[in-house]
């Protein structure tokens, strides 16, 4: 009879999805599951495992577990809160690496008969090591700079996406988060444990300006280099009008000019010329309003262009103000293509994980998630950005030892203009970037005069410059 | 020393019994699917010894574990039973199928085993049940064989049913909301386990004799009656069981696909009514669609339980090591989920082909049943058991939404595992009788198995 063979093959069919489906299940989500607040599981881990190291991705320690002759468990952070944010803490919660590689950290590696050692001598096994990619060095003159100001710090490698630095204040120091978390958490306004680099939303001020040339040399291909303006210091359209940052008349100028001396003026004129619909698509393909793949804790930037946009809307985006917002770590993912050829990489923050014996138990490459320009643009946009520090604002960087390529901003979110938030992203040698900066100060003035010193200091140091 | 040996013990049973386990299926699938009846016979004898030595394995493990003796108490108990069941079973009744009993033993074993490492005491109760159980059922094919008016009680089937279900529904205690239960002298029974058998029963009687649209229509009816008393009693799981045994069976006995894609067009219909009236199947469905934004409330239990699965991995963090308690409902409805965390997925997979092979087996034994009434019921007691197998495991691992009905053979709950005994041995008493009768006739024809090569 076929009824009954079909019968057969329907619920076979059935199970076999079933099987894949659960397959799929236990090989993917083990980890993120694992992390999960509301598995009860993590509490039957720690009772065997005592948990892993993190190392600077120079060997340094940046987190470990020592015992004490009670037996008690104390996590210890050599470095205070130069790595607050960067590395987390696991206690009343988890953040950062701790958080992200929790599932390693509390995993033990060691063989059966370790195991059966250890428990004879009463020890704990150790969990995986985790190797992050952070550079202590580096770390430790951007924080150092940064100082009192609140603002956040990141540093990649242009042609991987490592995360070298990631700083945000004001900071905690986790190795007493569980004394302080009362005084923490109680003042709705403070917010030390926010991680401004990658959570924290800003408008982007002038630095968005890279944005907008993108987009005009995207739909004026064989034009873009015939543009002129003449500037007044202002540009009043309909009932609008915007001015330049102290109202400097900047005179004639062509879109090099116009980018490299940050006149706000002509990139409205330009942005007002701009296909929105087209504009929307580049938007998206530089991860606007959508998830940044990575395995950190982040946000997305929002911005809206589109056909439903007013012009004052166009103008207000055109020079990163208005609605848009967006991560420090997100303008440093697009710095970043430009400096790799169009190619935006993954940020990664975790190197690998190592058992004890120090084989690697995991390795993170690197990966591209896009060629979001083309090499020709990326070009383009490199030689705007170099003309920024030959003759524009960001001058301070002239120097005999390496060239850079960058962007200034004053995101202005108060009349004041020294209560504007200080931007600055960049990469650095132009010619064969290595790494790429990008720098946020809040409150403190301009870009050019507060966000570049700090760069300097950071490029100082990784190219070894003496000062 | 004792310590070091514990650990090696934990470390190697969980692959020795996975491997095991996989001999099991292994040999329970070739003998389902192999048509050489040595060959199969080879396989079933491997198979009864195996499984003792996987139990055996199981409970040792449990034992050192645990450090209590208990455990190697009730290993022995269920050692016996198993042992006196395959032989009991197949000295009284020489033509009993082998790879169900075989399957049946292996299940009820490991059922054993899991709730007894969630509940002692629940074991205990278990094994007294399972017990019980094979008392009553050893006499069913004998029942089946003499009593001649099984086919005569139509009315009667369906009557009794639809009392039992609605006594349930207007006198029953209320259990999580459901009115599913029946306490009488202090044991409580789920009547819905077992009108199952009687609905069968009734499909059967129907079905055997009339096929014409007519009588569909008055099959129908009464099934949907059944069906509303259900949903009313928010049994839902078992309400689609009923469905879905319904449409199966109307299109096996009147091969009629039509009435296969009104079937599937019904319930689709059914199912969207049901959502829009009930507030406790749309509970069901947003913790299915998105249970991580309602993780404290609705989502909890089938969170805990995707929390239990990912934690075992392949091969299980081994006996008495994970945390499968956290899970609501564990012992019924989520207990293929402590499955998955202690013993691993690749025994738990293992544990579905071997629920497969039941079915498959039962699928070609009713195409070798030529009493229809027969042919019938077998058909639709291998349909009853896949599908609320399929919905008891889909539903713990949101690979459908969750309907809580229990695991046959596995899960805490004497009306479950009675009800289950009681199916399995209506199809080897069915067997036996058919088998008779063929060998009578063999006597004046030639070939036995005529049916298959045909």
């Amino acid at each position: 009879m076929i009824l009954i063979n079909v019968t057969m093959i329907i619920f076979c069919v059935l199970f076999l999805a079933m099987f894949i489906y659960l397959g799929i299940f236990v090989s993917t989500s083990t980890i993120t599951l694992y992390n999960n607040s509301y598995n009860n599981r993590q509490e039957l881990q720690g009772r065997n495992v005592l948990r892993g190291t993190i190392y600077s991705s120079d060997g340094e320690v940046l987190a470990e577990t020592r015992v004490d002759e009670n037996g008690n468990e104390i996590r210890y952070y050599p470095y205070g809160s130069m790595f607050a944010h960067a590395v987390g803490y696991s206690v009343n919660g988890r953040m950062g690496i701790e958080d992200y590689a929790n599932y390693y950290l509390m995993h033990s590696g060691a063989s059966l008969t370790d195991r059966v050692n250890n428990d004879l001598e009463n020890i704990k096994n150790p969990g995986y090591d985790v190797y992050s990619t952070l550079n202590v060095d580096l770390q430790k003159v951007a924080d150092d700079y940064l100082g009192m100001y609140n603002g956040a710090v990141i540093v990649t490698e242009a042609k991987t996406g490592r995360v070298l630095v990631l700083i945000s204040h004001p900071d905690f120091n986790p190795g007493t988060i569980r004394e302080d978390w009362e005084t923490i958490t109680s003042n709705p306004d403070n917010s030390q444990l926010l991680n401004r680099a990658t959570q924290g939303l800003y408008p982007p001020g002038s630095t968005f300006k890279i944005i907008t040339a993108l987009e005009y040399y995207r739909e004026n291909p064989d034009t873009w280099d015939e543009y002129a303006y003449t500037c007044t210091g202002n540009i009043t359209h309909g009932d609008y009008r915007v001015s330049c940052i102290y109202g400097t008349v900047h005179g004639d100028l062509d879109l090099e000019g116009s980018f490299a001396r940050s006149c706000n003026s002509s990139f409205v004129n330009i942005g007002l010329s701009l296909s929105r619909n087209s504009w929307e698509d580049t938007l998206e393909e530089l991860y606007f309003n959508r998830p940044i793949p990575t395995d950190m804790l982040v946000n997305s930037s929002s911005l809206y262009i589109g056909a439903g946009s007013t012009d004052y809307d166009i103008m207000q985006t055109a020079i990163g103000q208005g609605k848009t917002l967006m991560t420090p770590l997100h303008l440093n993912m697009i710095t970043q293509a430009i400096a790799n050829h169009g190619v935006m990489m993954r940020p990664y923050i975790i190197e690998s994980i190592v058992d004890d014996d120090g084989n690697v138990i995991r390795d993170y490459e690197p990966q591209s998630i896009g060629q979001v320009m083309t090499e020709d643009e990326a070009e383009y946009l490199t030689e705007l950005m170099m003309a920024v520090v030959e003759y524009g604002t960001g001058r301070a960087l002239i120097t005999d030892y390496y060239t850079c390529a960058g962007k200034t901003g004053t995101a202005e979110f108060a009349n004041d203009i020294n209560e504007s938030h200080a931007w600055f992203t960049a990469f650095a040698p132009a010619e064969d970037p290595e790494i790429c900066v990008t720098i946020i100060i809040e409150k403190a003035g301009t870009g050019m005069e507060y966000a570049v010193p700090l760069a300097k200091r950071i490029f100082d140091a990784y190219f070894g410059v003496e000062n | 020393m004792q310590i070091a040996l514990k650990f090696y013990v934990i470390e190697l049973s969980r692959y020795i019994i996975a491997f095991l386990m996989f001999i099991y299926t292994t040999l329970s699938v070739v003998s389902v699917f192999s048509k050489k009846k040595k060959l199969v016979s080879v396989c079933t004898s491997i198979q009864s010894g195996l499984l003792l030595v996987l139990m055996f394995l199981c409970f040792l493990d449990l034992t050192f574990v645990s450090g209590q003796e208990e455990y190697l108490y009730l290993f022995a108990f269920i050692t016996l039973f198993l042992f006196f069941m395959i032989t009991i079973v197949t000295i009284i009744y020489d033509k009993s199928d082998r790879i169900l009993l075989n399957n049946m033993c292996l299940l009820s074993g490991i059922g054993l085993c899991i709730v007894s490492r969630l509940s002692f005491s629940k074991a205990f109760r278990q094994y007294i049940i399972t017990l019980v159980s094979f008392a009553i059922c050893l006499a069913i094919p004998f029942f089946i064989d003499r009593f001649k008016y099984f086919k005569q009680l139509l009315w009667v089937y369906a009557g009794v049913g639809l009392v039992v279900l609605s006594m349930v529904l207007f006198t029953g205690s209320k259990v999580n909301g459901a009115n599913i239960t029946y306490t009488l002298k202090g044991i409580t029974f789920q009547p819905s386990e077992f009108v199952k058998i009687i609905y069968l029963f009734f499909l059967a009687a129907l079905l055997y004799k009339y096929n014409s649209f007519k009588w569909i229509v008055v099959s129908a009816l009464i099934t949907g009656a059944y069906v509303i008393v259900l949903v009313f009693s928010r049994d839902l799981g078992s309400a689609l069981i009923f469905f879905v045994a319904y449409v199966m069976v109307i299109v096996m006995a009147t091969h009629n696909y039509l009435y296969l894609l009104s079937g599937i067009f019904g319930g689709a219909i059914a199912c969207i009514v049901a959502y829009n009236l009930f507030d406790h199947v749309k509970v069901r469905v947003v913790a299915f669609l998105d249970p991580w934004n309602y993780i404290d409330d609705q989502a909890y239990q089938i969170t805990q339980s995707l929390f239990a699965i990912s934690s075992g991995g392949w091969f299980g963090g081994g006996l008495m090591q994970g945390r499968p308690s956290d899970i609501p409902f564990v012992n019924q409805d989520l207990i293929f989920s402590a499955v998955c965390e202690e013993f691993g997925l690749f025994f738990a997979i293992c544990l579905l082909i071997i629920c497969m092979c039941c079915f498959c087996r039962m699928m070609m034994l009713s195409y070798m049943i030529a009493d229809k009434f027969y042919q019938i019921i077998v058909y639709g007691i291998g349909v009853m058991y896949i599908f609320q197998v399929f919905l008891t495991v889909g539903g713990g691992i949101k690979f459908i939404p969750l309907t809580g009905l229990t695991l046959p053979f596995i899960s805490y709950g004497g009306s479950s595992v009675m009800t289950t005994y009681i199916m399995f041995y209506i199809v080897q008493g069915i067997v036996i009788k058919s088998r008779n009768y063929e060998s009578v006739h063999d006597e004046r024809k030639t070939s036995p198995d005529t049916k298959i090569s045909q």
